[in-house]
């Protein structure tokens, strides 16, 4: 019986679900406004990948269950990608913003 | 409860102590989580590399129109979305012991995985009947095909080998063959494919509108 109780308090609702889903076709749609809108690059780059990670964040938290999982697990798959990414963004956004602000690449 | 068993428990138990199960969940989830993690990296470095060879080009063609492409894309979009709710559907159903509510939900996945797969398909068709080759096009900077054809293939080849996994996943399913866990993992995967899409389609898309 208290398996059961636990089991019910770690399993989300579909209704959670849903408005996950609803809520990464929200952002979605802000991101087709902003392409219809056209910014200037560097603000666009910038809004886009807030939002990307957003939903990258939802779809990870509540589709992957990474959420309702064990911190340890979490703390052992996020950081790595993390800190990779951020190597790789040290690497690149030095030059490429100097490339932009040189007039060269769009 | 035997010995051995109450022993493994015990070392469960201890934060860190190892056991069996130190995450707590299996070696099957915990391998595809893995998986997923380098895959990611992988992606990750295909869209640096796009977005290098971009701002450092001339010239970067901007071959999509609001409408169609991405009004095309965007649909693409609702189909991996609305693909990623119905798999964490079956999921739900097959961990309730629910399995031909499972295969159902199953289904729908593979459906709308094949959806996006036809309409990228035509979208890659009409580009290439354009003019767009790996190494040449009529609008600019001739690595755009390569970049552009390098990652949104290997996309589309998860999305595509997605569909087959899932595939056996519902035909195992259906036969009582496979455990909750390997449906779950099976949707780790989906999401993931899902989740890759979301920079996809910003960078490669929303980025390359064409204004007058």
């Amino acid at each position: 019986m208290s398996h059961n109780a636990a089991a019910e308090h770690t399993e989300p609702a579909s209704k959670l679900f849903l408005w996950v889903w609803f809520w990464l076709l929200a952002l979605t749609g802000v991101e087709v406004l902003l392409g219809y809108e056209q910014y200037p690059v560097k603000l666009m780059l910038t809004m886009l990948m807030s939002l990307s990670v957003i939903k990258a964040g939802l779809i990870m938290a509540y589709f992957m269950h990474l959420r309702f999982e064990r911190m340890k697990l979490v703390l052992t798959l996020v950081p790595a990608l993390v800190i990779i990414l951020c190597l790789f963004s040290i690497f690149f956004f030095p030059d490429s913003l100097r490339l932009l602000d040189l007039g060269w690449g769009r | 409860m035997s010995n051995a068993e109450a022993g493994a428990e015990q070392l469960v138990a201890g934060e860190w102590g190892g056991g069996s199960l130190p995450y707590a969940v299996g070696s099957k989830k915990f391998g595809m989580w893995l998986f997923i993690i380098s895959d990611a990296l992988t992606f990750s470095a295909l869209l640096i590399a796009y977005g290098y060879l971009r701002v450092a080009s001339k010239n970067w063609p901007e071959p999509f129109e609001f409408f169609p492409s991405l009004v095309t894309a965007t649909v693409m979009t609702l189909c991996l979305l609305s693909s990623s709710l119905t798999m964490v559907m079956a999921v739900a159903a097959r961990k309730a012991g629910r399995r031909a509510a499972a295969v159902k939900w199953l289904v729908a996945t593979i459906v709308c995985g094949s959806a996006f797969l036809v309409l990228h398909a035509n979208e890659w068709l009409k580009l290439i009947g354009e003019g767009m080759q790996p190494f040449s096009n009529p609008w600019g900077a001739p690595l755009f095909g390569a970049s552009f054809f390098t990652l949104t293939g290997l996309h589309m080849f998860h999305v595509f080998s997605g569909v087959c996994y899932l595939g056996v996943v519902a035909v195992a399913t259906g036969r009582g063959k496979f455990t909750a866990e390997d449906v779950e993992v099976s949707g780790l995967y989906w999401h993931f494919v899902d989740l890759v899409w979301m920079f996809i389609f910003p960078l490669v898309y929303v980025m390359s509108i064409h204004h007058g």
